[in-house]
């Protein structure tokens, strides 16, 4: 007889039966019963009644029966807390046997029983077995803590477990060890008010470590996430942590490995991206990595979710490995979907004809998912690698001569986005596209078709005919192909008015009258005004160029991007959500965690509370207007730029094209005016670009020799000019190379340029002893008169001494007159950037720049230079930056660089051209730091 | 943490359940066999989100195991460890059925408590658990003994017991290994990798020490001898560059890292010591060269030959190849030199078997396959050509150059213990698309 009799008995009257079976008094029919009682438990049956009974069973010395009724008694200790104490004495009991195994399963089992009443009791057992001499016993006591805390979580800490809980950290043994850490961190995470209880440092942390080496591959894991959580206090203990780490790369378990790169990546984030630690670290990462593919399916999906994240986060570490990601025949369809997401962010130039003829191998595969996805990789190719754009462009129509029709409809929505993408290029294949205008049945696939026929309506004969053909049947469009539609005929309408007035007019009328949809509605009125007043302006508004879409469009947001790293290995990684999105309950508040900063980085905590903000959906005041009027494709919001029109929706070059020619004859706003109206969107647009601030102390030039003592009579003065906290100071060192003392000091700054007056009076340490030093800081406010000198910072300078005055002349270096609030907003920098006149605009080169156009970014940040947008164009980076002088002068720069190319070129426009040369000098200065 | 596991027959109904968290109520059980395992659509992830409680599941024949959660747990653990709870019911109970499971449920509530506690892993060795988690029920055990089996679970040498002893200390190393391979029409080699492993049967007496010696190239070169192509060039044999390898638990990491020596003391009898990864020099035993010719409709001719690519004193066994036919088969005429070839309807392909085949040589099968008129416009998609077999020789030139046994409280030495190698190269994933 086997066990599996028990799941079949079903008779009537079964309780009552299991009831005179349970108090037999043979020990074999006890057993039997109870092994029924836990079968019918399991398959979902209420055998609650029998409760009084199984207790009655626990005294006993079998320690197979006694684990089935404690079986028993968790499950049901709680529906019938009386009887529950029943069991109490036994535990108690049980809690003192000389079987470590009983004394064990005992204070496990008891945690495991959420009765108030019972809970009182497990306090004294408790501490006993956390300070039992086997170590089995202190490892499971070392979980019960945390079961306790998570039933009654004051009296944890009334009781004092938790000092017991960190002494264990401290054990022999390295499982007690990992068991404590899992559960300090389970408390720690619970903790209700945000702040965790009990705080890592150095000493512990290497404890761990030494544990590490020793213990269970899950304890290894418990313990690789608790260190995660910890935050080096600087590089040094970062990068010693990591060596002792990085043997865990080579362990069998996937999950001991993740969690290790986890730790990894995390303090990577501390050491200065080109050291050599780091490169080095880099590269022993990605054959592990790279190992995980040939483990379990789902263990692969998990290692792919998170090779996702690390690519994006550091697309160098797995650069070389595109093969590995190939799809295989027999791959499950989440991991091939997985690993078509990692290959196209792998591609490039040199591995785009591998990858294209992969993606066409599985544009011909069964899953319809997978297929879809394959062809709009095709298409995100094309726009990611420009020289491959061609070959992508003629793949798809290979494809689309397969007819096979959801092939078809997924390639034309992606050949819109190649359009959009390089316009003027393609334009050959949209006959071949328009063959194929009945097969399109999905919305999407429709929208991309009129749309391309809307936009390219001049160079199709019959664009007329094919989107009367759509007009039949408007009312069952789905509302994106609507407005797609209306557009589309409103473009056709401005390119060929002869022949389609009537054509405008009915869909104007079903629009705006068929219609209950409001965004139709208020578009076929915008619509319809523009075209009745202004016919130029709506030209303008409907005709604009739009924006370049880019290829980082399905990038993960950044700050985002840093919160999931600190989550690999863990359910958020996979879902590529944060924790707080799945997660409910408890200390929400304390788990939201970010990567280390580099050391030196100021404002940690002036960044933090934005990051609470940025997460998941970014409801920006121009996503809005996106909604409203823009061109509906469904396409990928677009993150891109372009100098005419630096925007961050499809949808705005409408507007902003109408805003230009609407407000061209109205008083323009002032643009400072306009940029402090527009301030808070900034902020949330700096995000988006990842420009969030990460400044160290901004540049300050070195100090130089103002004054020599031969000059000032013994008074030796060197100097530079700093901005500190929005201020201008001069700062000098004084020194007294004479034999006597000097006092008295005092100092007046003639007229300048900027009207610069000192805050208050100087202060020098007086007397000022023969052969000593002095730093003097002086405060400098803009508010004086100004009198433009040459150069244009120039600052005469004069010093008083008992001995005699000192004048002297310096030429200040620009970049401190560089104000705070110099982010202009993007459009105002757009309108502005045309207003300037090109005469203004003056070009220098900077030579011997080894940054990246991020490295230039957060450099120039940190001496207020803000990035208002970035793109890349062939190749080239180009940034665009606003800057304030103090006395309200904008100015405007274009960077161009070229990655491996160590010579920017710069273009600086702004209505005051005077500061250029200053500006230029002040940008080479900050460059060179 | 883990918050419950449960598992299921094919139709959904519960076998075992074992909730560990109070937040995981019995509807979770529910609402995974009603959103999973009775979705319509096929499978699309192994991790479900259902009412912000997470399901990891792996499926093993008709049995689907299953870890809920409500909380942010580390999801390759979890899996990790599903996967462990297979392998540990396999070791106890043979094959993962719904009829073993149901005689064995007891036994499977008393590993699940044992395992797993408050959702934390715990020592999952079933060679350790085997010790003290019996189906036998009581065994008096002495109190040594009861501290025998403590210590071992949560030891620090938790793979081993103490005081074994063998009359004859023997040890027996596989090394096995997987070529995967993908090759274009032409020939071209999409992606190639070796996934090899070291498996050792270890029968030693006491607490032996380890070492293990490879060919490994990073291991050669930190050994301090010339460098190995000097050595290759004067000893015969070649280093390899060996991608990546992972190791037991019994393995001593930090050691590996700062001296690139493998040692170890061994678990009793057999266990996976090392996983090895390569990409570079395979050697491909097979070369498969498909020619496909679709004679209008109705009609394919399929001509495949076969190379074999190794020393011609070698025999490769166990060769299969699998041609894959349009589900639109009607017949298939087949001319084969070698071994046996088959068409079978039922998997839409032409299996043809060789027994064995030496080095150096090459085969060839010849199939006309005819079509039923179909009127699915739809093409057929031609799934690769994938091969199956054995040979007696390891493809990514691994080698085992010493393993040396240290044993100094017992008298035995390295030079008493009969040791035996054996390399077996198998076929991965071994495809030709065609």
């Amino acid at each position: 007889m086997t066990d599996s009799k028990y799941f079949t008995t079903t008779k009537k009257g079964e309780i009552f039966e299991l009831k005179s079976e349970l108090n037999s008094e043979k020990k074999e029919k006890k057993r039997e019963a109870v092994k029924k009682v836990i079968a019918s438990m399991t398959v979902g049956k209420d055998v609650s009644a029998l409760f009084p009974d199984v207790v009655n069973c626990m005294q006993t010395d079998n320690l197979e029966l006694k684990k089935l009724v404690y079986l028993y008694l968790m499950n049901y200790a709680k529906s019938q807390p009386d009887m529950a104490i029943m069991a109490v004495n036994t535990f108690v009991k049980d809690c003192e046997d000389p079987n470590p195994l009983i004394r064990a399963l005992a204070v496990r089992t008891m945690g495991c029983i959420r009765v108030d009443k019972i809970t009182e009791y497990l306090c004294e057992p408790l501490r006993k077995c956390l300070k039992d001499e086997d170590p089995y016993v202190r490892k499971t006591a070392a979980v019960c803590v945390a079961k306790l805390h998570d039933i009654n979580a004051s009296l944890v800490e009334d009781q004092g477990f938790l000092d017991q809980l960190k002494e264990l950290l401290s054990d022999s043994n390295p499982m007690v060890v990992a068991n404590a850490v899992a559960a300090l961190s389970e408390i720690n995470e619970a903790s209700s008010s945000g702040v965790p209880l009990v705080e890592m440092n150095t000493q512990t942390i290497n404890k761990l470590l030494t544990a590490l080496n020793e213990c269970t591959e899950w304890g290894q894991v418990f313990i690789l996430d608790s260190i995660s959580n910890y935050s080096p206090k600087d590089e040094r203990e970062a990068q010693s942590i990591c060596e002792r780490i990085t043997p865990r790369l080579a362990h069998a378990n996937a999950a001991v490995v993740l969690s290790a790169v986890k730790v990894l990546m995390k303090l990577m984030e501390m050491m200065a991206p080109d050291a050599d630690f780091v490169v080095n670290l880099s590269k022993k990462l990605a054959p592990p990595l790279v190992t995980l593919l040939s483990s379990e399916p789902e263990v692969q999906y998990v290692a792919l979710r998170n090779i996702n994240l690390i690519v994006q986060k550091r697309p160098d570490i797995l650069k070389n490995e595109m093969k590995v990601f190939f799809v295989k025949y027999n791959d499950p369809i989440y991991v091939k979907l997985e690993k078509l997401d990692i290959m196209i962010r792998l591609a490039n130039q040199s591995n785009i004809a591998q990858v294209l003829s992969e993606l066409k191998e599985y544009a011909t595969e069964v899953d319809v998912d997978f297929v879809r996805k394959a062809v709009r990789a095709i298409g995100r190719c094309a726009i990611k690698v420009e020289p491959s754009a061609e070959r992508c462009v003629s793949t798809l129509l290979d494809l689309i001569q397969t007819k096979v029709n959801y092939v078809v409809q997924e390639a034309i929505v992606v050949i819109k986005d190649i359009f959009r993408k390089y316009p003027n290029r393609y334009e050959s294949i949209i006959s071949t596209l328009c063959e194929n205008l009945d097969t399109l049945d999905e919305p999407e696939a429709r929208g991309s078709m009129i749309w391309i026929i809307g936009e390219y309506a001049e160079r199709i004969d019959n664009a007329d005919e094919l989107l009367e053909s759509f007009l039949e049947g408007f009312q069952d469009e789905s509302t994106q192909v609507q407005l797609q539609l209306l557009t589309a005929i409103v473009k056709l309408f401005l390119k060929r008015p002869a022949d389609t007035q009537e054509l405008v007019q009915q869909v104007l009328t079903l629009a705006t009258q068929d219609s209950d949809n409001p965004d139709l509605r208020d578009r076929g009125f915008i619509y319809w005004r523009l075209l009745s007043t202004d016919p130029a302006a709506a030209r303008e508004v409907v005709l604009a160029d739009k924006p370049l879409i880019s290829e980082e469009t399905d990038l993960l947001e950044p700050s985002l991007l840093d919160e999931l790293v600190c989550h690999i290995a863990s359910l958020a990684s996979v879902y590529h959500k944060p924790p707080s999105a799945f997660v409910e309950g408890r200390g929400l508040g304390s788990s939201r965690r970010a990567l280390p900063t580099r050391s030196g980085s100021q404002d940690i905590l002036e960044s933090s509370p934005s990051h609470g903000e940025r997460s998941g959906v970014i409801p920006t005041q121009e996503s809005l207007i996106g909604d409203l009027l823009t061109m509906d494709l469904g396409g990928p919001p677009v993150a891109s730029s372009v100098p005419a029109a630096p925007f961050a929706s499809s949808g705005l070059d409408l507007l902003s094209g109408g805003l230009d020619g609407l407000l061209s004859d109205s008083p323009s706003v002032p643009p400072q005016q306009a940029a402090a109206t527009a301030a808070p969107s900034v902020g949330l647009l700096g995000d988006i670009f990842g420009l969030a601030p990460s400044a160290s102390a901004s540049y300050i030039a070195p100090k130089q020799m103002w004054l020599p003592a031969a000059r000032g009579k013994g008074l030796e003065i060197t100097g530079t000019f700093s901005r500190r906290n929005g201020q201008i100071q001069m700062e000098m060192t004084m020194t007294n190379r004479a034999m006597q003392p000097m006092i008295q000091f005092a100092v007046q700054l003639n007229k300048n340029s900027f009207g610069l007056v000192p805050a208050a009076p100087l202060h020098v340490v007086s007397p000022l002893a023969p052969n000593q030093s002095y730093e003097a800081v002086l405060l400098l406010n803009p508010t004086g008169p100004v009198q433009r000198m040459e150069p244009l910072t120039n600052l005469q300078v004069a010093i008083k001494n008992n001995i005699d005055v000192f004048y002297f002349a310096v030429v200040m270096p620009m970049n401190v007159f560089f104000a705070e609030d110099g982010q202009m907003d993007k459009r105002v920098f757009l309108s502005t950037w045309k207003d300037i006149p090109a005469a203004n605009e003056v070009q220098y080169t900077i030579n011997n720049v080894n940054l990246s156009a991020d490295a230039v970014s957060s450099k120039m940040q940190q001496n207020n230079v803000f990035t208002i947008a970035k793109r890349n164009v062939e190749g080239q980076d180009m940034l665009y930056q606003s800057l304030k002088l103090v006395n309200g002068i904008w100015i405007l720069s274009e960077l161009k660089m070229q990655p491996g190319n160590p010579t920017l070129i710069l273009a600086v426009k702004t209505r005051a051209p005077d500061v250029s040369t200053g500006v230029n000098t002040a940008f080479d200065a900050i460059l060179h730091s | 943490m883990i918050g419950g596991l449960f598992i299921y027959n094919h139709k959904g109904e519960v076998l075992i359940s074992r909730v560990y968290r109070d937040d995981i109520g019995r509807n979770a059980v529910d609402a995974f066999r009603v959103n999973v395992i009775h979705a319509r659509q096929q499978v699309r992830s192994p991790v479900t989100n259902i009412a912000r409680t997470s399901f990891f599941h792996v499926k093993r024949a008709n049995i689907w195991v299953a870890a809920v959660t409500k909380q942010n747990v580390n999801a390759s653990m979890v899996f990790e460890f599903l996967l462990k709870v297979t392998d540990c019911m396999q070791s106890y109970f043979g094959k993962v059925s719904e009829e073993n499971i149901k005689n064995n449920f007891v036994l499977i509530y008393e590993l699940l408590d044992e395992i797993l506690d408050f959702g934390y892993p715990q020592n999952t060795d079933t060679g350790v658990l085997k010790t003290f988690i019996t189906q036998q029920g009581i065994r008096t055990q002495t109190k040594e003994e009861q501290a025998q089996i403590t210590s071992q679970v949560t030891g620090q040498i938790g793979w081993r017991r103490e005081g074994i002893k063998y009359r004859r200390n023997e040890l027996f190393l596989d090394v096995l290994e997987y070529v995967n391979l993908l090759m274009s029409p032409q020939g071209q080699v999409l992606s190639a990798h070796v996934a090899g492993k070291v498996v050792m049967k270890s029968y030693l007496s006491g607490m032996p020490e380890c070492k293990f010696g490879i060919n490994d190239k990073i291991i050669m070169e930190a050994k301090g001898k010339p460098t190995a192509d000097e050595s290759a060039a004067r000893t015969g044999k070649t280093a390899i560059v060996i991608d990546d390898c992972q190791f037991h638990q019994c393995v001593k990491l930090s050691k590996f890292e700062t001296e690139h020596s493998i040692s170890f003391i061994p678990p009793d009898g057999e266990f996976e010591l090392m996983r090895y990864r390569t990409t570079k020099d395979i050697s491909l035993p097979f070369r498969v060269i498909p020619l496909v010719r679709e004679v209008g409709r109705t009609k394919m001719e399929v001509k495949v030959v076969v190379k074999s690519n190794f020393k011609p004193s070698l025999l490769a066994q166990k060769i299969e190849i699998r041609i894959p036919t349009p589900l639109n088969t009607s017949g298939v005429q087949l001319l084969c030199m070698k071994g046996k070839a088959k068409y079978k309807a039922s998997e839409n392909a032409i299996v043809w078997k060789i027994k064995r085949m030496g080095g150096m040589k090459e085969s060839q099968l010849s199939a006309e396959i005819e079509l039923l008129q179909t009127d699915t416009k739809k093409k057929w998609t031609r799934p690769p050509i994938s091969m199956n077999f054995e040979v007696p020789f390891a493809p990514s030139g691994f080698k085992v150059r010493y393993l040396k046994v240290f044993e100094p409280k017992l008298n035995y030495s390295d030079h008493d213990v009969i040791k035996w190698v054996r390399y077996i190269g198998r076929s991965g994933l071994y495809e030709t698309r065609c």
